[in-house]
């Protein structure tokens, strides 16, 4: 039997993975895009393991809805990456920063 | 018969609607229907002041004073438009309206051929409208909006040809003097309003007593009687208006406008609207015998020293401008020794003859095609009769001839000042009495050299005729000299001056009438009997000089035949018989006698340095002080300090925080784990 703090510990690394990708990469604008998902997914881990836990369908219909509305807003980052790569020529971090103060 | 308020309303707007529509539409409706649409709306206003007149004075109708229309009312204070209609109203009323018709006709011809005609019938319209609500007014801020009009009115025609520097130069003078003596009028009705906490007349003046008793302290501590500060105030608003020594500077300046705006503002009404004024406080300054030495001591200084300065003019619009000033002056002095009603009388006939000589100086100086300096005149009695004899009739009556209307109020006055007993009272009566002879012989030198002796005016060519453009130094008023090129044959080239047309010599006549006749007429009922009860209030225990003046004035006949044994006809006999003598006899004279006085003269040509003290060290500290404040309290402080001060302050603070915006997704990422942490660790840890 999985216990729910086996499940939070799961969900806590996996939320701590993508931190440290988001920070440690510093190349690759997609990796961060799926650093993103993945704090995302770490969420939902949660939601699922509390509606286990408690015994209410709840959460896990709402997880369905997250999953939904993350999917179109990848395929949107996705979209947006493709035409700054076009403008750019360029997927590296550390050439976008117009928002400098 | 009680007055009807809307009579009263259209008395004065009637003017002002003539003066919109000639001034806002006159280049549509052209050039005569702007004069006359102005020369009815006076007219009617004439016709109906004379109306009121009958009423008030023949049919003794009660005197009104009620508001006609409540402005704003600010903390208790009332502010309204309201008249008071009674002997002294009705008086300025009909002289006003009078002089101004005159003087709209008048202009019909003298501005023929002026390019702002339209424009000059608005001004003198406007004028009209702004001195009857000056006149007409029963509160101060009323009479504040009309002083402040006729101001208005006078800076706009002094400088009436305003691609004349010399005009500007003028007329900004003559502002910026009222300002000082408007700035003394403002304070005085804003001290009345401190301490009666109203604006009518009839509120002040039953205050008197309590404010006599209160104290005011300015200027090092030192208590002032409260009244007395509110006089001086006032009449230093008077001194402005009426050109009194030492804000007299203006009124000679003001000789740029036109001629007959010099008749109309600047001899026979604007400026006695301070002597008005004065006259109309009257129970105010009857409780201040300090105020009232001052005002005496100022009156008789203008009256002798400006009549001085008549003498060395060589201007015939200069000379008659000094002597209004010293006619001023003799108001002044009445006003001094409580005579109000005499000054006021020698208000209204001054009005008329100073109306007549200024008019019959403008017909002239047309005449002599705006050449305006007397040395080049002469011999004019046999080419303009009608203006030969309006000019002695008015000259005449100026140096106060027995029986002209000018004798009846100037003997009036040094009567008054010889049985006054107010500080100051032996200074006037010296100044008044040898004002006399110096006025006799300013204006009989000017008559004698305009209109008798040799004929000079074919000694030097007429600038209108040598040289359009060529301004010569003397020619100060000459109006629309382009007009001269084109359609003016009948005197554009005929050497031989010329009486002037009707519209010009029929006011003269109009006015010379008055001139006459008016003294004998109402000097009985004004100063020997009861017209001015109820209007002017004087305190006869204390200032007794009136009853004096009262009792020869109530007949005329004998005042008249008396005079011939008194002091001033010999000093105005002597005056003109010393103008004979130096200007008709002996012509060569004159210039040696400069000769031997050039000290004095130095003196006089330089005005005593009036005008050199106000330019070099008021004017010059002025612009000194306006510079110093330009440069540190504007630029320094304000616009260095204050504006751009914290607008670069806020562009350096902006400095440090945007380094805060690297524009890295992962560094902002990175602040929002730190700050999530903070608040999780704050949530966690913080609370227990």
């Amino acid at each position: 039997m999985i216990t729910l703090q086996q499940m939070l510990w799961l969900s806590g690394a996996l939320f701590a993975i993508a931190v440290a990708g988001i920070f440690i990469n510093r190349k690759n604008i997609i990796l961060l895009l799926m650093c993103i998902e993945l704090l995302l997914l770490s969420a939902n881990f949660n939601f699922v393991a509390f509606s286990r836990y408690l015994g209410n369908i709840d959460g896990q219909v709402f997880v369905f809805f997250v999953l939904t509305v993350a999917a179109a807003e990848a395929a949107i980052g996705l979209a947006i990456l493709v035409v700054l790569f076009r403008e750019r020529r360029s997927i590296n971090v550390a050439d976008i920063s117009s928002l400098k103060g | 018969m009680s007055l009807n308020p809307n009579l009263l309303l259209w008395i004065a707007l009637l003017p002002l609607v003539a003066s919109v529509i000639a001034g806002l539409f006159g280049r549509f409706i052209g050039r005569q229907p702007a004069a006359l649409v102005t020369i009815l709306g006076v007219g009617a206003s004439c016709v109906l002041s004379l109306v009121v007149f009958k009423q008030v004075v023949f049919d003794h109708a009660p005197v009104f004073n009620d508001a006609v229309y409540t402005w704003l009312v600010s903390d208790g204070i009332r502010m309204s438009i309201g008249f008071l209609v009674d002997p002294l109203t009705v008086m300025m009323m009909v002289v006003v309206t009078f002089v101004s018709l005159c003087v709209h006709v008048y202009t019909i011809g003298y501005m023929a051929d002026d390019p702002g005609y339209q424009r000059f019938f608005s001004y003198i319209s406007l004028f009209t409208f702004a001195m009857l609500m000056l006149v007409m007014s029963n509160n101060f801020l009323q009479l504040f909006f009309g002083w402040e009009g006729v101001g208005l009115v006078s800076y706009l025609l002094i400088g009436f040809w305003y691609t004349r520097p010399t005009a500007i130069f003028a007329n900004m003078k003559a502002f910026l003097v009222n300002r000082v003596g408007d700035f003394g009028f403002l304070l005085g009705i804003a001290a009345i309003v401190y301490f009666t906490g109203s604006l009518q007349y009839s509120d002040a003046f039953a205050a008197v007593d309590r404010i006599a008793a209160e104290h005011i302290t300015i200027f090092g501590g030192h208590a002032w009687s409260a009244l007395t500060v509110i006089c001086i105030c006032l009449f230093i608003g008077a001194m402005g208006k009426s050109a009194q020594v030492p804000l007299h500077v203006w009124l000679p300046d003001s000789m740029e406008g036109p001629t007959p705006i010099s008749a109309l503002i600047h001899a026979a009404t604007m400026v006695t609207a301070g002597i008005f004024m004065v006259a109309r406080m009257s129970p105010l300054f009857e409780g201040s015998d300090t105020a009232l030495s001052f005002v005496l001591v100022i009156g008789a200084t203008t009256a002798l020293f400006m009549g001085f300065l008549g003498i060395i003019q060589n201007d015939i619009k200069r000379v008659v401008a000094y002597s209004t000033l010293s006619q001023l002056g003799y108001m002044t002095v009445a006003l001094g020794v409580s005579a109000y009603s005499a000054g006021v009388f020698h208000l209204m006939t001054h009005a008329f003859f100073k109306a007549l000589l200024f008019l019959a100086a403008g017909s002239v100086i047309i005449a002599m095609h705006h050449n305006q300096d007397i040395r080049y005149m002469g011999g004019l009695r046999k080419y303009m009769p009608v203006t030969w004899i309006t000019s002695l009739i008015g000259s005449l009556a100026l140096i106060g001839t027995p029986f002209f209307s000018g004798f009846y109020s100037k003997d009036s006055i040094i009567l008054a000042a010889e049985h006054s007993h107010i500080w100051g009272a032996g200074y006037a009566q010296f100044a008044v009495l040898a004002g006399v002879f110096v006025t006799a012989f300013y204006s009989f030198r000017m008559y004698f050299l305009v209109f008798h002796g040799k004929e000079r005016f074919r000694d030097k060519p007429f600038p209108a005729e040598q040289d359009h453009a060529a301004d010569d130094s003397h020619g100060h008023d000459e109006h629309g000299h382009e007009a001269h090129k084109g359609d003016h044959g009948d005197h554009g080239h005929a050497h031989e001056p010329h009486e002037s047309p009707a519209v010009v010599w029929v006011p003269l006549v109009l006015l010379a009438i008055p001139s006459i006749l008016i003294g004998g007429i109402a000097v009985a009922s004004m100063l020997g009997g009861s017209y001015f009860d109820g209007s002017i209030f004087v305190n006869l225990e204390k200032h007794p000089a009136m009853e004096h003046v009262a009792e020869h004035a109530a007949h005329p006949g004998t005042m008249g035949w008396h005079a011939f044994l008194t002091l001033p006809f010999w000093l105005a006999l002597a005056g003109v018989v010393v103008a004979w003598f130096l200007y008709l006899k002996r012509p060569e004279l004159p210039a040696a006698i400069a000769a031997r006085l050039k000290p004095l003269l130095w003196v006089l040509e330089r005005k005593y340095g009036f005008d050199w003290f106000n330019e070099n060290v008021i004017a010059r500290a002025s612009r000194g002080l306006g510079a110093l404040l330009w440069n540190v309290g504007d630029k320094a402080i304000i616009d260095g300090a204050a504006v751009n001060g914290s607008a670069l302050t806020v562009g350096w603070l902006a400095g440090i925080v945007r380094r805060v915006q690297t524009g890295f997704l992962y560094s902002y990422a990175f602040w929002m784990v730190i700050g999530l942490a903070l608040l999780l660790g704050w949530f966690l840890v913080g609370r227990h």
